[in-house]
């Protein structure tokens, strides 16, 4: 399977998984090798250098490309400080845009996660904005030099699947850099849908953190993102949702 | 429109003909129902909701999953004075109580704070009493500086200030604000805050308010429960917050549900509130607001606060002092409240993880 090119690296896995509400630090690390994902994102508000023990950085593989995430950020200007202090704290320089005004939908600011990635990218910073699925933002990131777009498949917490499969589907069609779908992922199923919707890669964070055995459940992810993906390369069939008709329409051009 | 406008609304609300009408139906289809109106939530405070508790403990399991996953973050109180001008009939600090009154000096803050940071606690509530004249703004910001150098989250827990103070303890570094109202019901408010600042009602009912306009990134509200009927006291919670996050829906929300402790010398009348009531409140809150964080101190026991963990719980207290310089000086008695729960940070860590929850220490920057 071709590899997951993202911010210059290459990729095995097309599974990106997320450190926070798991029980035990423990159980990260083993969700991680069960996952066989490069990529992990951690909330910067959660990283404490000073404490080796409660230092979730402890926990993560050396070769694991760090995405430290904006969570907390209100506006354009604090997602900025954030990515200032997260390459000053020695977590590299990749950085998720995460600008959340509404705690009650958890819903990104695409505004101001725009201005962020404008300026972030201009200082050098390789920048992956989390989106609502909106294409026109889309474009506005690609032109701003974002490393692939974000959107969200639910709102967090929904657990219903994904809803925002049309818009989704229009970004994942229209938008040349690559496309990671976060957020809402419930289950393996969705995962294995929006990798064969054609999505690059996905982001799956409480999913496999709250699941009675997150390491079973990491796995499992796995294999539906590689499920997905061969399933996107072989070309569904058509689904036609006309049946074959008897007398049909255009027959009088053949006689 | 402001808090006090808002919550007139719900005043001739009768809440005895809409208990008195709930039936086990209602209580069911709530707990199924997604989004919760004001109605909603207050019939999930009924009495009848009491045998649904196990049905609403599920779902509170489920929405507190979703939205925060198995983590509870421990903090720490800091007292640095408690000295106050208020007379309130159920708290320690009483201008009326005579003991030997205390305010630790800038050093012996920084002791204080190294004392706290060495358990390992990286979030901190800063406690004063009710006293501008010997603890006013400028010692309170001096204390933020210095606690800045210590700990990622500063919460303070004063007295109601001004929109421009809050502002400026902001730019020194603190993040949250936690302010009760005590009791919402305002004759019962005047009758026991018989006098000091805290006497004006309306002034504290706003405070949250002005702390969120001031830029706060976080809001602690609550009721301290036993000085009214729980049932309306949480209802009103509920609405308070409600309105607060229509209008600040940035602001990252926390709710407390103080149960009154007893001091030394108390004197005022409780209205108890069981433990079942208690976790009815909490459920009904976590059914009404998923995605709020839910705060338990020691004023619960040990027992208690290992088994509600699992019922939406977010934020805990460990190795707490309520008394002024109680880390490092060992010197004062003194305690705004007497606590139920003397577990070490250590020893709480210790019980979250076996509750099959990770501690976490550090969620701020």
């Amino acid at each position: 399977m071709s590899d997951f090119i993202l911010g210059g690296k290459k990729f095995k896995s097309r599974l990106l998984i997320g450190t926070g509400k798991f029980p035990q630090k423990e159980t990260i690390t083993k969700a991680i090798k069960s996952s066989e994902s490069g990529i992990i994102t951690l909330a910067l508000r959660r990283v404490d250098l000073q404490s080796v023990e409660e230092n979730i950085l402890s926990y993560i593989p050396d070769d694991m490309t760090l995405l430290p995430n904006t969570s907390g950020a209100r506006n354009a200007t604090e997602a900025i400080r954030i990515a200032h202090l997260s390459e000053a704290m020695g977590c590299g320089n990749w950085i998720k845009i995460e600008v959340i005004s509404d705690q009650k939908y958890l819903l990104p600011d695409n505004e101001e996660t725009l201005k962020a990635t404008r300026i972030l990218v201009k200082e050098g910073f390789v920048v992956l904005p989390y989106i609502s699925p909106d294409l026109m933002t889309a474009k506005k990131l690609v032109d701003a030099g974002a490393a692939a777009v974000m959107p969200l498949g639910s709102p967090i917490g929904s657990n219903r699947g994904i809803r925002t499969k049309e818009l989704s589907q229009i970004i994942i069609n229209e938008i040349d850099i690559p496309v990671i779908i976060d957020a809402g992922i419930g289950a393996p199923s969705d995962a294995a849908m929006v990798m064969e919707m054609g999505a690059d890669a996905v982001l799956v964070n409480t999913a496999i953190a709250s699941a009675e055995n997150p390491d079973k459940m990491a796995e499992a992810f796995k294999l539906a993102v590689q499920a997905g993906r061969i399933a996107f390369i072989s070309k569904l069939g058509a689904k036609s949702k006309f049946a074959n008709p008897s007398s049909p329409l255009t027959g009088f051009l053949n006689s | 429109m402001n808090t006090y406008g808002y919550l007139q609304q719900f005043s001739n609300l009768d809440f005895t003909e809409i208990f008195s009408s709930t039936t086990d139906a209602d209580i069911l289809k709530i707990i199924a129902k997604k989004e919760l109106n004001y109605h909603d939530f207050l019939q999930l405070l009924s009495p009848k909701a009491e045998d649904f508790l196990e049905e609403m403990a599920q779902k509170a399991k489920l929405n507190s999953l979703k939205y925060f996953g198995k983590a509870i973050l421990l903090y720490s109180p800091l007292y640095i004075a408690d000295f106050c001008e208020n007379q309130c009939q159920y708290c320690g600090y009483s201008v009326m109580n005579k003991f030997q009154r205390h305010k630790l000096n800038f050093e012996q803050i920084e002791t204080e704070a190294r004392a706290i940071h060495q358990t390992g606690i990286r979030h901190i509530v800063l406690l004063t009493g009710d006293s501008r004249q010997t603890t006013p703004i400028s010692y309170i910001k001096k204390a933020v500086q210095i606690l800045k150098n210590y700990f990622d989250s500063i919460t303070i827990e004063i007295y109601a200030l001004t929109k421009i103070e809050y502002a400026e303890l902001i730019a020194a570094g603190v993040d949250g604000l936690t302010i009760y109202q005590e009791v919402y019901d305002e004759k019962i408010y005047d009758g026991v805050h018989l006098r000091g600042p805290k006497k004006d009602y309306k002034f504290r009912m706003e405070a949250p308010f002005r702390g969120a306009e001031a830029g706060m990134h976080s809001l602690n509200i609550g009721a301290l429960l036993g000085l009214n009927d729980w049932r309306k006291e949480l209802f009103l919670t509920g609405q308070h917050l409600r309105f607060l996050f229509r209008k600040f829906p940035a602001v990252e929300y926390k709710i407390s549900f103080p149960r009154l402790r007893p001091y030394h010398g108390s004197k005022v009348k409780t209205i108890e509130i069981s433990d079942k009531n208690l976790v009815q409140g909490i459920l009904a809150m976590r059914l009404y607001f998923p995605q709020i964080g839910i705060n338990i101190s020691t004023r619960e026991s040990e027992h208690f606060r290992d088994n509600v963990m699992p019922l939406g719980v977010t934020q805990i207290s460990a190795g707490v002092k309520t008394s002024v310089g109680g880390y490092s000086l060992k010197e004062n008695e003194e305690n705004q409240f007497e606590i139920a729960d003397n577990r070490t940070v250590a020893e709480m860590k210790k019980a979250i993880s076996n509750a099959g929850f990770q501690p976490i220490f550090k969620n701020w920057f």
